[in-house]
Order: structure tokens, then sequence, then C-alpha cells
């Protein structure tokens, strides 16, 4: 506001830029508004750091009690043992043994042991853990015959593909017809039901004895774990199906087959997909327990031997792996259903949004 | 059954009398429907009978809860009565199907097809070729005049557009009676007299007899020939009124006097006369200010 006022046509275009003035900037702006305002959507930039955030939170966390001596490091890795017998340089020993001990050698005269805190064995640094995961695929393991940390992953990958597809092809439509026609859903859900809460693994001695020590019955316990709350799962989602837009297929002339292939199928495929997404990182769950009966093979058979070893950067590298592998594989899943539904509102409302989507939206009218 | 209210004007009356002359499409015969809660019996629909004509637009009026779409629902085939019949054309009706359409209120467009594949969902139903379905569809979208959406997903359109489509949908199948539901009631105001206008526009030009289900009293008198006054508890015919507001219709007419003797005579019969609300609510004074409020 000016003292001297301004014709009328001036006075206008600067309201106008004033206003432009304050509408640019904001939008850029990182704490344009209360971040923590409920259901309020975020900026894109906000969502961006908050994604790497999570994802370096853990690993600065990680970094600041594997680095910094005073954080937590409850044990003493000795450099010199002076004269203590059982001391041994490199050996790792609890602060107050080695207290106790120095307190002994101080009392002969002796001069004191020498040691730096240390994390234990179990807790290996990020940096070795990377080291880990390099040489896991330069050099070849410690014993004849045994699986490379790539072999162990790719086996265990096979298995849980062919438990789940297995499942998912008798599974799907299963579950499918018992949420359209309740006939079918009384006469097969409560039995599946019943099975359900028999945890899989109880199969295995079971599995083993019908089908050999080898992958079938690994596959057959990924496939008990995951089939019977497929059926369920997938049955209730065909049942929250809008009854309304069967209603309008009648109205329109389908007829049974029609409506179930025509108008359940599409009017689900969203959730089923979903769904599927959800029951596959339920698969994941079974392999630990499928691969240890019979001859143990995979990841968890890689696991328990490096655990036998002591070799705690390899368990972290392959654990770190297979959650690699779960989220890419759930990520180019959410990419692929964008693309087979073209129809859905609210696409890329994923956490990973800021990453991974450019952000097509929806075309307005 | 025909209760005469205002003396007929003489053109009314041959109008009506023109339209009786019509074959009868829907006969509605003795129609109830009982529903049983924790053993109470319930009459929603007590002995219901009427009938439409070849081209005529009835509506069907009532309180709420007095059966209006359970009554439609019976007719699409959507549910069964407790006894009575229907006949469509002289032939009893079992179940759904095309020969009756139906334009629901809330928004039943097919989400994951296009504008165009939602019209066409009916011709393919029934057997058409892929490109007959296609032409046709393509008619019937331009009739309702959302050509420029046709490649559009229903999500990305408005509330009166959904509903166009969802006209064009059932049209498209040619039925021989169209059902609508409130098809206008979740739309806002102006969309809703914008469709109602629409409405008229194809029903003018299309070979179809209509049977329209709303509460609202306006509403009715603007779209009608006849209409069928549903009583509550038990839901009975209360009164089949012969719509004298003259054709084509307008909005200017809405302020004319037969118009609003006709709106007047179906408020009366909906909403009777109810003595000065005896028991008032003992709200305390919370105000200080604005004394002058009555």
């Amino acid at each position: 506001m000016s003292s001297t006022s301004p014709p009328n046509g001036e006075r206008s275009t600067t309201l106008v830029d004033q206003a432009k003035k304050q509408t640019r900037p904001i939008d850029k702006h990182l704490f344009r508004k209360n971040l923590l305002a409920p259901f309020s959507p975020l900026t894109h930039l906000t969502q961006t750091v908050m994604v790497w955030l999570s994802f370096l939170l853990p690993i600065v966390v990680w970094c600041i009690v594997s680095y910094v001596p005073f954080v937590w490091h409850p044990l003493i890795k000795i450099t010199d043992p002076s004269k203590v017998s059982y001391f041994k340089p490199d050996i790792l020993v609890e602060k107050k043994t080695f207290a106790l001990e120095n307190e002994k050698l101080g009392k002969s005269g002796f001069p004191p042991a020498q040691g730096i805190p240390a994390n234990p064995v179990f807790l290996p640094a990020p940096h070795e853990v990377v080291l880990a995961l390099y040489k896991s695929f330069t050099t070849p393991p410690r014993r004849n015959g045994e699986p490379w940390l790539h072999e162990s992953i790719w086996h265990s990958i096979q298995i849980i593909f062919w438990g789940f597809l297995w499942s998912s092809i008798f599974g799907v439509p299963l579950g499918i017809l018992c949420g359209t026609f309740p006939l079918i859903s009384r006469l097969g859900e409560p039995a599946v039901d019943f099975i359900r809460y028999m945890p899989a693994p109880v199969f295995g001695a079971l599995a083993v004895a019908v089908m050999g020590i080898y992958d079938s019955p690994k596959i057959a316990i990924i496939f008990l774990g995951t089939f019977f709350q497929q059926v369920l799962v997938i049955a209730n989602t065909t049942r929250k199906l809008d009854t309304s837009l069967i209603e309008a297929a009648q109205t329109l002339g389908a007829g049974r087959l029609q409506i179930l292939f025509k108008v359940v199928l599409p009017g689900i495929s969203v959730d089923l997909y979903s769904d599927m997404r959800i029951l596959l990182g339920w698969a994941w769950t079974y392999l630990t327990v499928a691969e240890l009966i019979g001859t143990s093979s995979g990841i968890s058979y890689f696991i328990n031997q490096q655990a036998k070893y002591r070799v705690y950067d390899n368990v972290f590298a392959c654990i770190f792996l297979i959650g690699l592998i779960g989220f890419t594989t759930d990520r180019l899943l959410d990419f692929i259903g964008r693309g087979l539904f073209p129809w859905k509102q609210n696409q890329n409302s994923g956490f990973f949004k800021g990453l991974f989507t450019s952000n097509s939206k929806a075309l307005e009218t | 059954m025909n209760s005469q209210y205002l003396p007929q004007n003489q053109d009314v009356a041959t109008r009506f009398a023109k339209l009786k002359d019509r074959p009868v499409v829907l006969d509605v015969r003795n129609l109830t429907k009982g529903f049983s809660s924790g053993g109470n019996q319930h009459t929603a629909l007590d002995r219901i009978s009427f009938q439409v004509f070849r081209r005529e637009f009835m509506c069907v009026l009532g309180p709420s809860g007095c059966g209006k779409s359970t009554l439609i629902r019976i007719i699409a085939g959507l549910d069964t009565p407790t006894s009575g019949e229907i006949l469509l054309d002289g032939n009893q009706v079992q179940g759904p199907g095309s020969d009756r359409g139906m334009v629901f209120q809330s928004y039943t467009l097919f989400p994951w097809l296009t504008v165009k594949k939602n019209v066409m969902f009916g011709l393919r139903m029934s057997g058409q070729s892929l490109s007959v379905a296609e032409s046709e569809a393509l008619e019937w979208i331009d009739l309702v005049g959302l050509k420029k959406f046709k490649n559009s997903y229903p999500h990305q359109l408005s509330g009166g557009m959904k509903q166009r489509v969802a006209i064009a949908r059932a049209l498209a199948n040619r039925p021989r009676i169209l059902l609508m539901d409130e098809p206008f009631g979740a739309l806002d105001a102006q969309s809703r007299a914008q469709m109602q206008a629409y409405l008229l526009d194809i029903w003018k030009n299309v070979d179809v007899t209509i049977l329209f289900i709303t509460h609202d009293l306006d509403e009715a008198v603007y779209l009608s020939d006849r209409i069928l006054v549903l009583g509550t508890n038990p839901s009975r015919v209360s009164e089949l009124i012969e719509n004298p507001v003259p054709r084509p219709r307008n909005r200017a007419q809405f302020t004319s006097a037969t118009f609003r003797a006709t709106h007047h005579h179906l408020e009366e019969l909906i909403h009777p006369p109810c003595a000065e609300v005896q028991e008032r609510f003992p709200i305390p004074r919370m105000t200080t200010i604005g004394d002058d409020v009555e």
C-alpha cells in the first residue's frame, strides 16, 4: 500500500503482482505448513526427503553404534594381553572381566593389559557387511561343495516361485468362486478356515514322507502356508465387490458366466493384484521353515552355516539381500500394476512415490 | 382410483384418453412384498396395481421408506415379490433381463471400462459383433452429448456425465421400458435441472417408455405424464394423478398455476398437513445478543 493513491489500472496490477508474489515460492518450500497436519498431502520435495530419510536413519543409527566407541560397545578387544594367561590378541572379553584382570595385574606389579572397546561379534559394522557382500560374490565358499550366496538365494527364489505358483493356480479360482457363489462359499470355506489354523510347518514330516527330501516337500510347505490364506483373502476381496455393478450387468442382460468373467474378474482385479503382493510376502515367511525340511538348502541353510562359523558379516549380507529382493519385487509389481489398471484412481499413492514415479496425474476434465 | 382433483380441461382429458389408447407396456398386478425381520412381519408393498402405456413417462412418488425402490427393483427382476405378477407386453417377467433397462441412483458404470466400452457392454452381452456394437454405442454416446469423452474412464467424469453414460448404456439395449431409480438424487441442484431437461429431450427423440422414481415433487411434475403416488405403512397406491401441465415442458412452467396446483396437491398427499407442533424442545437460551430473533 503506497501513500499516494495510484490510478485504478495501476492499482489492480499491483494487486495481481502481490498475489503472484504470495503464491509463487510457496510450492517449493519444504515447511510451507504444519507437517503433521492429519491426512494432508505432502509436497513432492518433502516426500522425497522423507523417503530417503526412512532408509538413511536406520543406517545412521547402525553407524553410530558401530563407530562411536562410547556408544554401547560392551566388550573389549584385546590388543596386548600382558600377563593374563587366557587373553589372546583380538579376542573379545567383557569389560568387567577386563577390569578385574587388570586389577589383579596391578596388584602383582605387572603392566595392565591393553584393549579397545568393541561390539559383540553378532553386530558387524556397516563396512564389514558391505565387504562381506562383495566377497560373497568373489571368493569361493569355505568348504568344497557349499553353495555360493547367490546360488543359495537363487535356490530359495525358485522354491518360492513354484510354491506360490501352485498355490495361486488353485487358490485364486477357488477364492473367486467362493466369493461369487454363496453355495460354494458354504461348501468350501469352513473346511479351509479350519485347516488354515494348522501351522504349515507341522506338515513338514508328512511332506518329507510323501515327497522325499529334496525340493518337493519345501514347495509343498510354501503351498500349504499360502493356499488356505489365499482362498479366504480372495473370497473376501470378491465379496467386497459393489453388488450394484452386478445388478447393473444383470439388467443389461448379462448371464451367470458373463457376470463372472466380465464383471467380477475385472471388478476385483485391482484388489486381487494387491492381495497377491501381500500373499507373496507371506510366502517368504514360510520359506525359512520349508528350507529346513529334508535336506536343508537355500538361504536358510546358508545363514545357519555362516552362523556356525560365526561369520555374522555374511549373515547380515544375506539378510540384507533378501530384504532387497523382496522390496525390489514389490516395487516392480507395483510399477507393473500401474500399467495394468489404467482406470485406477489415486495412482502412485505408495510411499515410494517420490523415487519411482513421475507425477502422472489422471486426466482432469 | 383415478380421482380428479381439478376440473379437467378438455385438452388434458383428450390427451390422457389418447395415452390410454396406446398398448400397455408394463402391467403390474396386485404386487405384494413382505419382509420378515426378527419374527415381525412387515409389508413393504401392499397390492400395488397399475399400468404403464407405450411411450409414457410415469413418475413414482412417495415419502421415504414407502418402498419405491423395492417396487422398481421387483420390476427390474432384482427382487422377488411375495405375490402378484408383472407383465411386460403381456408376458410375465422372470428375473432381470435386457428388456427392462435400469439406471441406478448410485453410479454403476463399470470403472474398468471406458465410456464407449460401458455403453457397448449390453450389446456385447447380447452377442452383437464388436463393430456393430461399437458403431451403435457411438451413436448413443453422441445422443447424450459425450462424444468427446468416449475414451475416458468413469472416474474422470462428473456425476451428471456418469448418469448420462448410464442412460446411454441402458438405452443401447433398446429396452421396452427404462426404469430409473432416483437417478439424479446424488446430483447438485444445477446439474440436476440440466439432467432433467436432457432426459426430456432424450425421451422425446427415442422410442422408450420410462418409469421414474423420485421423492422430489417438482421433478415429478416437470417430467411426468402421470404420477403414481404411494403411501406408507403399508405402501399402497394412494393416487394415480394425470399431470395437467402441458407439453412441451420448460422451467418457466414451474411458476404456472397448473404446475403449482399439481405440486400443492402432491404436497398434501405426501406430507399431510399436521397440527401445530405441540411439543417444544426444552432448548435453553444460550445467547445474550441478538434478542430481536424470534
